[in-house]
């Protein structure tokens, strides 16, 4: 491994870190009542951000899911910023309006997540449109689960991209669950990219917890996507280690399940990798510690921030102030 | 000075939009065709199919696109062709389109106008008839404007292309034959300002849309009568501008509001409860509507006539609430 590859995948390595301890933060902070609402979990899934990400500038757009922290960290987005909104501080990316299914962080590409299942895939073809209308190099990325795909507009969508050649990369979290129900109670389609087929765009179904494999499959389709290319579809196969949200007890997994589950950990597989490549597990170790200090710094002065100011719940509603004070 | 239907005046006035901003863009269905009813004609061969979009019929998805589009810099027109459609966009026009500003804590934008098409006539029937504005006053962060001419069509489409804010622009399929003249000193309305159609000073009508047309050939028949009813259009929706309506309620103390949706939940009754609690002692009597019995819009003309509120329900309620006929 060259010195130059050897730095890059520690760098994915502190990346996946930061996703699994800013989360279990999450989950810790939300089981002490300081996270309002009901916060979705990645855990487990976090080489596919990370390694679609790698591949985005800051003009790329993103837009993702409910289950979103790991995409907007992975796209660079501030962590303090991103933990303040998600226990709801004037600091928060959203300064306290959006939440955890609401993030958005404008100057970072990050469009935003989505509360509604499906909700926001048109909108990252819109993104895409405009930078095509604009002629603009940039990229719009989507995550998206499986459950996506039970909703219309995940099909007309596929359509559109397809028939305009949009620059977009629909990215499928296929972790098996659309909230509690299991893939094959929902739909006789088994994988994600035989959707893909109709409309003529380009698809791969791949192992979404081996980050290496996630890293170079993302890459080549974002190349095509930025050489004119038109959309691409990438299946990423991989498992929710954590509930669908924080405090479901999963009581329709059996223990099989999640002990196989663990075995498939992105993050030990990663490891196992580099270890084999020669790299120091002490080395490893220091990586896990630096992101553990500066996620659960970044928290602490999140949770020192100041709370939003009620008199300010009307702002923003519209972008005239004149019109803050419509009544009806 | 220039005579114009509410077609061709509002294809001049998406012409003279995109001729002034390169980030408008149309989009829609059939758009490039010219649309369903011919509002842009034409334009594609002027700016290009890649700036009049012609989609497939996927209401929710173009509606997404367009806002998605809206957000990263582009000012979209979509076209909605019917109301009665834009239920399968109000996924994103409710829980996207509107709350995008608010939820991101003022972080972006979102300058879109969707038009649509609203209203009975010709035996649409009960799916391409609707007066479905109720649903879309309801929704915090959208703008409603509904104009009552051709002129006035002109200047509430290009000022809501530059206002900056989700649009809502609903036409009148009724109007869309109608010819006025575009007044050659004609400056833009603003959003959100209601207009003094007709002034009077024993009854105050308010009313938007087509129903302002109504309204005023029912004030010159009260005129005729001895009975000087002012008409306010309100123009917009979604905000309301109790203002103008206040200054013209204090003048004439009784107010009729007149739509041609449903009554229940809506424009009107909106209106009339905030009278009602802002105004209540300019009032000599009870605020009155007149709107559409509480059944969808039938096929048959003799059907649709007998339902639709017009001109005479609006005499009688005048007649009732003045005193004398």
């Amino acid at each position: 491994m060259t010195q130059q590859t050897l730095e890059h995948w520690q760098q994915m390595y502190r990346s996946l870190w930061r996703i699994r301890i800013f989360e279990s933060q999450v989950q810790r902070l939300a089981a002490a009542g300081e996270v309002p609402g009901f916060p979705h979990l990645s855990t487990g899934q976090e080489a596919v951000a990370v390694g679609v990400c790698a591949h985005l500038n800051p003009s790329d757009v993103l837009y993702t899911s409910h289950r979103g922290h790991g995409h907007i960290l992975a796209k660079g987005s501030d962590i303090e910023a991103t933990m303040a909104e998600i226990i709801g501080r004037d600091t928060g990316l959203c300064r306290g309006r959006g939440g955890s299914m609401h993030l958005v962080d404008a100057a970072n590409g990050v469009l935003g997540a989505t509360g509604v299942v499906a909700g926001n895939l048109a909108l990252a073809a819109g993104a895409a449109w405009a930078a095509q209308a604009q002629g603009k190099s940039d990229i719009s990325v989507v995550f998206f689960g499986d459950g996506a795909t039970g909703a219309g507009v995940f099909h007309e969508t596929l359509n559109l991209a397809a028939l305009w050649k949009l620059p977009i990369l629909f990215v499928c979290e296929n972790n098996g669950y659309a909230e509690f129900t299991s893939r094959e109670e929902h739909s006789n389609v088994n994988h994600v990219s035989a959707f893909a087929a109709p409309y003529h765009i380009p698809t791969k179904t791949i192992d979404g917890n081996d980050l290496r494999v996630v890293h170079a499959e993302a890459g080549a389709a974002i190349a095509g996507i930025r050489a004119g290319q038109g959309p691409y579809l990438l299946e990423c196969m991989t498992f929710r280690m954590a509930g669908h949200y924080v405090g479901d007890a999963q009581q329709y997994r059996s223990k099989e399940e999640m002990a196989a589950m663990l075995e498939k950990c992105p993050i030990e597989r990663l490891k196992r990798h580099l270890l084999e490549s020669g790299i120091d597990a002490a080395e490893l170790d220091a990586i896990q510690n630096d992101a553990t200090q500066e996620v659960l710094a970044a928290s602490d002065r999140a949770r020192a921030a100041p709370r939003p100011d009620p008199a300010s719940v009307m702002d923003d509603v519209y972008t005239s102030p004149a019109l803050h004070a419509i009544t009806g | 000075m220039a005579v114009h239907t509410f077609i061709n005046i509002l294809k001049r006035a998406l012409d003279e939009e995109m001729s002034h901003d390169s980030a408008v863009h149309l989009l829609g269905e059939d758009v490039a065709a010219g649309g369903a009813f011919g509002v842009t004609r034409g334009l594609v061969d002027k700016y290009g199919d890649h700036r009049v979009k012609n989609t497939p019929i996927s209401e929710a998805a173009i509606t997404g696109l367009a806002t998605g589009a809206a957000l990263a810099g582009l000012k979209p027109v979509l076209e909605i062709m019917f109301i009665d459609f834009a239920t399968l966009a109000l996924d994103c026009l409710l829980n996207q389109t509107a709350k995008y500003r608010y939820m991101s804590g003022g972080q972006v934008t979102l300058p879109l106008v969707v038009r649509t098409q609203a209203g009975a006539a010709g035996g649409a029937a009960a799916q391409h008839s609707q007066s479905l504005e109720t649903f879309f006053i309801h929704i915090p962060g959208l703008i409603v404007v509904a104009p009552s001419s051709p002129v006035e069509a002109y200047g509430l489409l290009k000022s809501a292309i530059r206002y900056g804010e989700p649009v809502l622009f609903i036409e009148h399929k009724r109007l869309y034959t109608m010819k006025e003249d575009l007044p050659d000193d004609y400056t833009l309305p603003t959003i959100g300002q209601a207009r003094v159609a007709r002034e009077g000073s024993d009854i105050t009508i308010i009313a938007y849309s087509a129903m302002v047309q109504t309204a005023l050939e029912a004030a010159q028949t009260l005129a005729d009568q001895g009975i000087s009813a002012e008409v306010l259009d309100l123009r917009t929706l979604l905000p309301l501008d109790m203002a103008t309506i206040a200054q013209s309620v204090s003048k004439t103390h009784r107010v009729l509001i007149a739509q041609e949706a449903v009554l229940n939940g809506g424009v009107a009754a909106e209106i009339a409860a905030r009278i009602g609690s802002e105004l209540f002692d300019e009032l000599d009597g009870p605020v009155e509507r007149v709107g559409c019995p509480f059944a969808p819009i039938p096929f048959a003309p003799e059907l649709e006539r007998a339902l639709l509120p017009g001109k005479d329900d609006i005499l009688r309620a005048v007649h009732r609430m003045v005193g004398h006929a």
